[in-house]
């Protein structure tokens, strides 16, 4: 889902950029007035791991690939406006070091995996947790659909940013100048190829959930004033 | 054992572990992600390269592209593998950096230490 340079316009980026800068200027004050200092090495492990978790490539049926982001695990353990930073520090590194997404396709980028995904995603996670105990198997289920469905919605977003490209840019004689596919083809392939690696995203982050009961359940618990 | 320190611990197992993402789509032969086509790729797809991606394309010259190191991209299988598990710790150390960083910024002041 690491949109490089020249798939969009400078509409499209302009604009993501634009949503970007509140949403980052909202997650820092969320995080200011909810985060302990004892809990920034949270940040920090999630910040790695939302890195390191995203090399991890899984092919699928169609010649493709792709990986889990681990948005919404740090979101369950942090809230969504701190998974917002820790997933944007993970996607400026990669995008600046390695190559992975481009520096003109960076807001976007953000939006879709670093605010798109762990936002939706918190928020299907509250939904089906309810007032469950921190320690019930509601939770890590919940978890789970929360990943895939966070996973699934910023691949929707995606799709959407490629697919209206050709409709925004195109030369006099029809030839895209960005991503040349259109909202049904790109739509279809993003979903279709998310809805089947939103299965790893399930898997990440339902099993740290039901580490975390066990080892720790004082991590999921203490999070609920932070939500909002 | 704290629990941070088993997840740093299993963030260690996850550096070392993630050539898996460079062997599983060796193995199945997958190509590109959607979207993610160099112009050679584009070219073979639809005929032509967008003029823009041909411009942009090349905006940004990373150090590591592709998580490996200047002309080791021939190379086999196994020294892509190491420059992968490098550029991982790399990666860790300084989303760590950055994020204790912008932490220690925001974190509530009166509960530090």
């Amino acid at each position: 889902m690491h949109i490089p340079d020249g798939y969009l316009g400078p509409i499209t980026c302009g604009v993501a950029y634009a949503a970007m800068v509140p949403a980052w200027i909202i997650a820092s004050r969320r995080v200011k007035k909810t985060l302990a200092a004892r809990q920034v090495p949270l940040l920090a492990i999630g910040a790695a791991f939302s890195f390191v978790i995203m090399m991890f490539n899984v092919p699928i049926p169609g010649g493709t690939t792709g990986h889990a982001v681990g948005a919404v695990l740090v979101a369950i353990l942090l809230g969504p406006w701190a998974a917002c930073i820790a997933v944007s520090v993970a996607l400026v590194i990669q995008a600046l070091l390695f190559g992975d997404g481009g520096i003109t396709a960076l807001g976007a980028n953000c939006f879709n995996m670093a605010f798109v995904l762990p936002v939706t995603g918190y928020f299907v996670y509250r939904l089906i947790s309810g007032n469950s105990p921190v320690k019930s198997f509601r939770r890590v289920v919940a978890a789970g659909i929360a990943g895939y469905a966070g996973l699934v919605i910023a691949s929707v977003c995606a799709g959407l940013e490629f697919g209206i490209q050709p409709l925004l840019h195109h030369t006099a004689s029809g030839q895209a100048l960005y991503c040349p596919y259109g909202i049904k083809v790109a739509v279809v392939s993003m979903v279709g190829g998310h809805l089947l690696f939103g299965f790893v995203e399930l898997a990440v982050t339902s099993l740290v959930v039901k580490f975390l009961q066990v080892q720790d359940p004082t991590l999921l618990g203490h999070n609920r004033e932070a939500a909002s | 054992m704290k629990t941070t320190t088993k997840l740093w611990i299993g963030l260690g197992v996850l550096a070392i572990l993630t050539p898996i993402g460079l062997y599983l789509p060796k193995k199945f032969k997958a190509g590109s992600a959607w979207g993610e086509w160099g112009a050679e790729e584009m070219h073979g797809l639809v005929g032509y390269v967008p003029h823009g991606l041909r411009k942009l394309g090349s905006l940004w010259n990373a150090p590591f592209r592709d998580y490996s190191f200047k002309g080791w991209e021939n190379l086999g299988l196994g020294h892509l593998s190491l420059a992968y598990v490098v550029s991982a710790v790399l990666g860790i150390a300084l989303c760590v950096g950055l994020a204790l960083l912008l932490g220690r910024l925001l974190s509530k002041k009166e509960s530090r230490r």
